[in-house]
This record gives structure tokens, C-alpha cells and sequence, in this order.
């Protein structure tokens, strides 16, 4: 097991995702932060802190949970669900950004932009993405990458987060993927 | 879990994880998501060997707001009221490939066989048996008891509950006893004797014959439908003296405490278990049970068929 | 030289080891290492020679329901679990409650062959509870009936149980009493306890059987006639026939092989296979039984073998049928709960399934004990091996076998009927 990312370089990282969705977006007015949970929520709830301290302003941020949506449900034991909270303002119109802590093989996003339809009709989704570790099955990118880290598919990448975990850290490890 | 057959076959987290999601399911319907892609492509007959609009209809929409292709198979009208028997309506629905079974029925333990038989294959989920269980309604009514008498999480640990009336013939009763009482509640079961089970002292419940003593100490009361046939059956005198002692009227919901509820399975007899003012009060959460009851069952469907196919007989 | 055996190296039931010579229909020779001549020598070392089982509570669905057992098979299924006599309940369609029946089902029996089939007669006409049958004629008829069931239902009315009591004694007969009360078990499905109310399955109380014993003792009394009480099945049940005993009333009892080993909570399956009336009861009421069956306070062990069609069990329980199989497994499941758990030696065995049975019906060819110059009915069993019961394998014409799959004790090897091998 080996360290990715440490703390510091976590936060350097979301930091600089909050510039560049500012600057992408022209500034916060019409953006609204979704995470996808467990950990990809807590990102957004940093992102947003972050966003506001630039900006002064109040962010709308939520949460997306794309278990229900998933395509490969089948395959595993059911989990179970985590909230949806959209912010009351909604997504039609706005410059959605998802929020996620791994990008792989891109079936999440895909689900979550499903959900995401059933919910409203943005004017853009965009992605944001802690690790980046490649292997795409699905036509998906992310708009914001904190790092890439280019893995094996036997490896399996952990992002610890202080909320949830204890220490921030992302930690890749040789065996089975999770 | 492949099966739901009784509150019995469920662990404490196994129930509150059904509970938990229901509260997921209820945001989702509530909100925007009405539709759910997660059971496309399932199959799920609801057969309804005995008349029950409500439940029906409940999982029905349950069933369509998660995707699921849902077939309804009657008994009027069927071959189940042309006599076919129970074994040959399951190699029925075994044949059309259904993943899963919501069966309402008249006689106690069918659901059982389904499920145990070599019949069918799919998810036997029971909707009803005779006097036996009904554990979707208790888990609805424990939901809905969570969202107005706890913080909104985990169990009911120190709730007391009282069901009122007709225990005797109650599968509501019977799921709710052992549902309410593994999630830690306090249930006094509270009708004349004769419509008390043989041997309901070996229940986890405590026992009363004075309405009036217990029901200012409940969070929350339960009454049974009493069905009219039961006088014929010498179970009790009349209609008015089983109200006078076992009926919720005004009078005594005035001696409940601030926050307690009144609850109602459904169909209910006005005048009878219930009067009218009771059953229209502001205490009343017998509306809010029916919406309860769609988010519930949606929990049950995707929590039994949405995961990977377990091994026969085999618990996740 | 027709027919004869000489069985080597078996045990009586009092324990002694001897070898027993038939020839033409008797016990030719009984004693250590015999050396006649017969037709056939039968190593039948550790096995007991029983006097030929007897069962007197057989129902065998001829004539009306052929489709379930017929005299024919049943007779099969009774060879086959070791009983050379056995007693045709008389809830057949028709009822056998005129001379007729009752010939027809005895003609049936002796063209079968394979044993006795002795018709018991209905009390009452058509079972109905309510006018006293052809007793008399049926007596009278060369199928000698001596018992007298409505079984399947219970003589509720004490009047017309009373009258059928005092009627019997002209010639000797005995009511066998099905303890039913009615109106206490309308539409109930099983026992009546902490099972049954958590399965929402209609309760069957023990008082319902024990308030009917109670009072037939008392008319059995009061009118000085016999009384013999089917299928007991609980504790309760078993204190008042005692206290009658002690009192001198005419009473004995019977107890069925699935009631000394099955117990309420097997409906938990809610499988109709373990549906049977009266009802399974608990473990409790089990040990009660064993234990009053080895001390003689129920006198002997009937099957009440019910056979039924595979759809009437194959179904939800308030639908099924009530009865279960019980002729090929009777002496095994005895062998079981009553000889390896030390409560009986194989002398009480031979009373309870043979000797007993047969002076309660006044079958007198049977039951007799195992003497120089008696009728040859005899069982022989290997107490120490074991079998798998195979509801595809039966004898009988229906599967209903509670049994299934279980590994029962006591194999019997050969069952010798009139001296010939069946």
C-alpha cells in the first residue's frame, strides 16, 4: 500500500478545482455543487467552503445518490441507500457540477447523469474528480481532475477523508478492486 | 433475504435497513424521481388470491415507481375462483418467469408454501395470510411510528405501543407484536379475552382488559378492525358494548398524551373500533400510513430484487 | 411339505432365542437348534418373532375412493410393515353402516388374501351422529363385526352414545370412540397452543378430546358396557383413563405411532403432510403417552392409517386433508420411541401391537402367544437395522407419509400370514 495523495496535496487539489470551476463557469452565480455519496458528498461540502470563501457567496451544494440507477446492481448484494438532497432552487437551468472521489470505469456518472435527468434539465453538467485512475468502459471524462494516477486494474485506490475516515489520504494498494 | 414471509425471518439491522431506505424511497417520491430504473426488466406478479384493494394498489405503484413490469393476477374472474389450486397458479407464474410473487391470501401459511415448495423459484413476498401475518403492514406502521415518535433513526427503544381489539384474527397484530418488539418498543396488546390468542402470555407483550388505564401511557395506539361476524361467533355480546370498553371514541383520545398517534391498519368500521372524529383528528396519521406504506414496500421490492440472486435459502 | 419354515436363530419376545418350525398353517416346533424338515430354512439371526401385528384403526378407502388405497393395497402396505389383521374404519362411501358394506369389505379382504381385514361398523347411519346403524346385523353378518366406530367423527351426542353403548352388549361388541367435541373445534387446523396462535392456524383445544372421554367413561359406567377410546393424544387425555381404569370401568385406549414421535411445531412448515386429526400435540403430551402406553394405561398402538390423494396434501394446510400413512412404519416407529429408549421389552411390544388389539376386536385367530400348535401370524424384525422411508417406495397407494426421508430402527423381514410367507 502506497500513498497517492497525501492531506496536503488533497487540499491543494480541491483548492485548485474550486479556481478552475469559478473560472470556467464565469464566477459561482449559476453553478450548483451535487456529491455523490459517501465520500464524493463530503467533497462537495469542501468544494462549496472553498467557493464561498473566494466568492462570498452561498453556493447551492446537494447530494446525489445513484444507487437506484446503477446498471450493476445485479451483481452485488443490495446496499443501502444514502440521501438525495437537491437544493431547493433545483438543477433546471444551472451549471451542474458533479462531484465524485474516484473516476474509473465511469458507470457512476453514468448513473448519476440518468438520475440527474430524472431530476431537471441543466444547462451543462460538468464533472469534478478527486483521483482520476483511468480505465474507462463509457465515452465519460471529467472536467476537473485532482490527480491522475494510472493503475492496474487489480489495484484499488482508497480515499480516506477526515469526515469519515479519520485522515485524509488517497492510498492504492495491490489486490482485488474495489 | 430471498423471501418475506414473516417479521420472524428479520434481523433488528435486517428491519431497520428496510426502514431506512423507505425513508430514501419517500424522498425520491416526493421530489422529482418519481420513476426509478431500478428493478427494468423485473417481473412481479401481485396475486391476490383474497380481495384487497388497498395492499394491492400499494404495492402496485410500488413496484411501477421502481420500473418493474407488474402483473395483476385477481381472484375474481381468474383460475384462482375456478378452483385452481396453489400448485398449479405457481408453475403458472414459474412459467411466465416471475422474479418475484406479492401474494395475498385467505389461508395462513400459503405464502410459506410458495416459497418452500419446488414450484417457483422467484421472491415470495407475503402480502396477507389468513390470521397469520401481514409484515408489510408492520413495517409501514413502524415507519410511520419512527417519523412521528422518534428523532426519525434506529429503533423504538422505549416506545410504548398499544393494539387495541381483535388480536385473535389479526395478522396485522401478529407482525406488528414481533416487528415493534425486536426494534425495542414496549407493546401492550389491550381486547376482551376471547379475542386474545391461546397462550398470549408467552408473547413479548403485556396484557390488559382496561383500555382506559393503558391508553394515556402510549406513544402511540393501534386499533384492529373488528370484523361483524365476530358477534354471531359469541366473541363478544354486541356491537355497543364491545365500543363502550375497546372503542376509540373522543372521550377517551382526550386522556392521550400531547404526542401520541392513533393508527389503522384499514378498512376501518366507523362507529365501531373507531368513531369518526377519532378517525379525523389531527392525532390521526391513517392517511399518512397508506402513503407510508408505498415507500415501505418499495424498500421490501428493492432490497429483495434489486441485488445479485442469492443462494437458495441464503441470507444477505 | 406345503408352506413350511423353519426360522433359525431368531429370538421370542420374552427375550429367548429359539428356532421356530411352521408347516401347514401352525407353529410346528419351537426350540434351540431344530432340526425338521422344511421346505425352507430362514436365517433370521437378531431378529425378534413377534406375534403377527394387529391394527385396529385402518382406513382403507374401498369401496368409494379406490383412487386412494383399496382393500388390496392396504392389505400390501399392512404385510409390508409386519400386521397379519387389520380393522377397516367404516367412514368409506358408502358408509359402512349396513350388512352389506361390511360383507363386501370382508369378501374384499379374503380375496386380497394377504391377511384379515375385519370391517368395523358405523354407530350411527352415514355417520351422521344422530340414528344408531344396523349394529345388529352387521354382528350378525359373516363379517362378525365386533367394533363400532363413527371415526372421523365424534358420537357428540351423549344420548345416542349412550344408547349405542347399552345396545353392544347383546353381542359383545365395543364402541370406539372418536373424542371430538364439536363445537369446540369448528374449523380448527391444529393443536390449540403457543404454535398455533403464532401461526394463525385455528386451534384444536385437548380439552376438546378429553371432555368426551370424560363423559364416555362415565356412560361406559353408568351402563356397565365397554368403551375403547381411539387415537388419545394428550396428557390429559391419558390422567382420566387412568383414574377410570382405577375406578373399574371397562375402558382401554389406543395410541397412534405418530402421536408417540411428532410434535405441533412440524406445522411450522406449514406443510399438510403433518396435518392429521387429532392433532400432533406437544412434547409434553408425547412423554405422556409413551410413558402410559408402556405402563398398559393405553392399551395398545393403532395405526389410523389415512390415505390420501397427493392434491389433497399438496396445498395450502386449511385446505388439505386430515390423516397421514402409518401402516409400514407403525412397528419402526415403535421400535424407535418405545424399545430403544428403554421404556418397553418386545413381550409389551407383542402385547400392545398384536395381543391387546386382537381381545379388544375378539379377533381370536390372532394376537394369540407364539405356542406349539397356534396360527401362524407372526412378524419377524431386525430391531437393529435401519431403513430410510421412501414415500415413492410405499406399498400403499397414496405417499402421505410424515415420515419422509426420516432413518427409522426395526426393519421387518418377513411377515407370515395363515403360514405363508406375504
Amino acid at each position: 500500500m502506497s500513498a497517492a495523495l497525501s492531506a496536503a496535496e488533497i487540499t491543494r487539489a480541491l483548492t485548485r478545482i474550486s479556481h478552475e470551476i469559478l473560472e470556467k463557469n464565469n464566477g459561482s452565480s449559476n453553478i450548483t455543487l451535487l456529491g455523490i455519496p459517501t465520500r464524493g458528498a463530503h467533497l462537495a461540502t469542501r468544494i462549496a467552503k472553498i467557493i464561498n470563501e473566494i466568492e462570498s457567496c452561498d453556493v447551492p451544494v446537494g447530494t446525489l445518490d445513484i444507487t437506484l440507477h446503477r446498471d450493476d446492481l445485479r451483481t452485488r448484494p443490495p446496499k443501502a441507500l444514502m440521501p438525495t438532497l437537491i437544493p431547493s432552487a433545483g438543477v433546471d437551468g444551472r451549471d451542474v457540477i458533479l462531484i465524485d472521489d474516484v473516476l474509473f470505469s465511469g458507470r457512476t456518472i453514468r448513473a448519476a447523469l440518468d438520475a440527474l435527468g430524472e431530476i431537471g434539465r441543466p444547462k451543462s453538467v460538468q464533472l469534478a474528480i478527486l483521483v482520476d485512475r483511468g480505465h474507462r468502459e463509457l465515452p465519460i471524462r471529467a472536467d476537473f481532475v485532482g490527480k491522475n494516477i494510472p493503475t492496474s486494474r487489480t489495484q484499488s485506490v482508497a480515499v480516506n477523508l477526515s469526515e469519515i475516515d479519520g485522515q485524509d489520504e488517497v492510498l492504492i494498494s495491490d489486490g482485488e478492486a474495489n | 433475504m430471498r423471501h418475506l414471509l414473516s417479521i420472524s425471518d428479520l434481523s433488528k439491522d435486517e428491519a431497520i435497513l428496510i426502514l431506512d431506505t423507505a425513508i430514501e424511497m419517500a424522498r425520491a417520491s416526493d421530489g422529482p424521481m418519481k420513476k426509478l430504473p431500478t428493478l427494468r426488466g423485473r417481473t412481479i406478479v401481485n396475486l391476490f388470491a383474497e380481495d384487497s384493494t388497498r395492499t394491492r394498489i400499494s404495492f402496485e405503484a410500488a413496484a411501477k415507481r421502481l420500473s418493474a413490469d407488474v402483473i395483476n393476477f385477481g381472484a375474481k374472474g381468474s383460475s384462482l375462483s375456478k378452483g385452481e389450486s396453489l400448485k398449479d397458479t405457481a408453475l403458472t407464474l414459474q412459467a411466465m418467469g416471475a422474479d418475484a410473487v406479492i401474494i395475498r391470501h385467505s389461508a395462513s401459511g400459503a405464502p410459506v408454501r410458495l416459497a418452500d415448495s419446488a414450484w417457483m423459484t422467484g421472491s415470495v413476498i407475503n402480502a396477507g395470510d389468513g390470521t397469520h401475518e401481514h409484515p408489510s403492514q408492520a413495517l409501514l406502521d413502524a415507519f410511520t411510528i419512527r417519523k412521528h415518535c422518534t428523532k426519525g433513526g434506529g429503533d423504538l427503544a422505549g416506545l410504548r405501543i398499544g393494539i387495541v381489539g381483535d388480536v385473535l384474527h389479526s395478522r396485522v397484530a401478529r407482525s406488528n407484536v414481533l416487528l415493534l418488539s425486536l426494534l425495542g418498543a414496549h407493546v401492550t396488546l389491550i381486547a376482551p379475552p376471547t379475542l386474545l390468542p391461546f397462550g398470549v402470555e408467552s408473547w413479548p407483550v403485556d396484557i390488559s382488559y382496561d383500555f382506559d388505564s393503558v391508553l394515556p401511557t402510549l406513544d402511540a395506539v393501534m386499533m384492529l378492525r373488528v370484523q361483524q361476524e365476530r358477534m354471531s361467533d359469541l366473541f363478544f355480546p354486541n356491537a355497543r358494548e364491545y365500543s363502550r370498553y375497546f372503542g376509540l371514541n373522543r372521550d377517551r383520545m382526550l386522556t392521550m398524551k400531547s404526542n401520541s398517534i392513533v393508527m389503522h391498519p384499514g378498512p376501518m368500521n366507523r362507529g365501531l373500533e373507531i368513531t369518526a372524529d377519532v378517525a379525523d383528528s389531527a392525532r390521526s396519521v391513517i392517511v399518512e400510513q397508506v402513503s407510508n406504506g408505498v415507500s415501505v414496500r418499495m424498500a421490501i421490492l428493492y432490497l429483495l430484487l434489486a441485488g445479485a440472486p442469492t443462494e437458495i435459502g441464503g441470507n444477505v | 411339505m406345503n408352506n413350511s419354515y423353519l426360522l433359525k436363530g431368531g429370538q421370542l419376545p420374552n427375550g429367548e432365542k429359539s428356532d421356530l418350525a411352521i408347516d401347514n398353517g401352525k407353529i410346528a416346533a419351537i426350540g434351540e437348534s431344530l432340526d425338521v424338515q422344511t421346505l425352507e430354512v430362514i436365517d433370521i439371526s437378531g431378529c425378534v418373532i413377534l406375534p403377527g401385528l394387529v391394527d385396529l384403526h385402518t382406513h382403507l378407502r374401498e369401496p368409494g375412493r379406490e383412487d386412494s388405497e383399496t382393500v388390496l393395497s392396504g392389505s400390501r402396505a399392512a404385510v409390508k410393515g409386519g400386521f397379519t389383521a387389520i380393522s377397516a374404519m367404516a367412514n368409506t362411501s358408502p358408509v359402512a353402516d349396513t350388512a352389506g358394506v361390511v360383507e363386501q369389505v370382508f369378501r374384499l379382504g379374503q380375496e386380497a388374501g394377504l391377511c384379515d381385514v375385519f370391517p368395523i361398523g358405523a354407530v350411527t347411519q352415514g355417520l351422521e351422529g344422530e340414528k344408531l346403524s344396523e349394529m345388529g346385523a352387521m354382528a350378525n353378518s359373516i363379517a362378525k363385526v365386533r367394533v363400532f366406530s363413527d371415526d372421523g367423527h365424534c358420537v357428540s351426542d351423549p344420548l345416542v352414545m349412550r344408547r349405542a353403548l347399552e345396545y353392544v352388549k347383546q353381542f359383545g361388541g365395543v364402541i370406539a370412540q372418536h373424542a371430538q367435541e364439536p363445537r369446540l373445534t369448528v374449523g380448527s387446523q391444529m393443536n390449540e397452543g403457543i404454535v398455533s396462535a403464532r401461526l394463525g392456524l385455528k386451534g384444536w383445544p385437548a380439552i376438546a378430546e378429553e371432555s368426551i372421554i370424560a363423559r364416555d367413561v362415565l356412560l361406559a359406567e353408568h351402563v356397565s358396557s365397554r368403551l375403547h377410546i381411539c387415537h388419545v393424544t394428550t396428557a390429559g387425555g391419558v390422567e382420566i383413563i387412568r383414574w377410570a381404569k382405577a375406578r373399574g370401568i371397562n375402558v382401554t385406549a389406543e395410541v397412534t405411532p405418530h402421536h408417540l414421535l411428532l410434535t405441533d411445531d412440524l406445522a411450522t412448515s406449514y406443510d399438510p403432510i403433518f396435518k392429521v386429526n387429532p392433532p400432533l400435540r406437544t412434547e409434553k403430551d408425547v412423554m405422556a403417552l409413551r410413558e402410559a402406553l408402556a405402563e398398559g394405561i393405553i392399551d395398545i398402538v393403532a395405526t389410523d392409517h389415512a390415505p390420501h390423494p397427493a392434491e389433497t396434501k399438496e396445498c395450502e394446510w386449511q385446505e388439505a386433508s386430515f390423516g397421514m400413512l402409518g401402516l409400514e412404519t407403525a412397528l419402526s416407529i415403535i421400535t424407535q420411541t418405545m424399545v430403544h429408549t428403554g421404556l418397553m421389552n418386545w413381550e409389551q411390544v407383542a402385547d400392545r401391537l398384536s395381543i391387546a388389539p386382537a381381545r379388544i376386536g375378539g379377533y381370536s385367530d390372532h394376537g394369540r402367544e407364539i405356542a406349539v400348535g397356534g396360527s401362524a401370524h407372526l412378524t419377524v424384525i431386525n430391531p437393529t437395522a435401519t431403513w430410510r422411508v421412501d414415500r415413492d417406495l410405499v406399498a400403499s397407494r397414496s405417499r402421505n407419509t410424515p415420515f419422509h426421508g426420516m432413518e427409522l430402527p426395526g426393519v421387518v423381514e418377513h411377515t407370515f400370514f395363515k403360514g405363508v410367507k406375504r
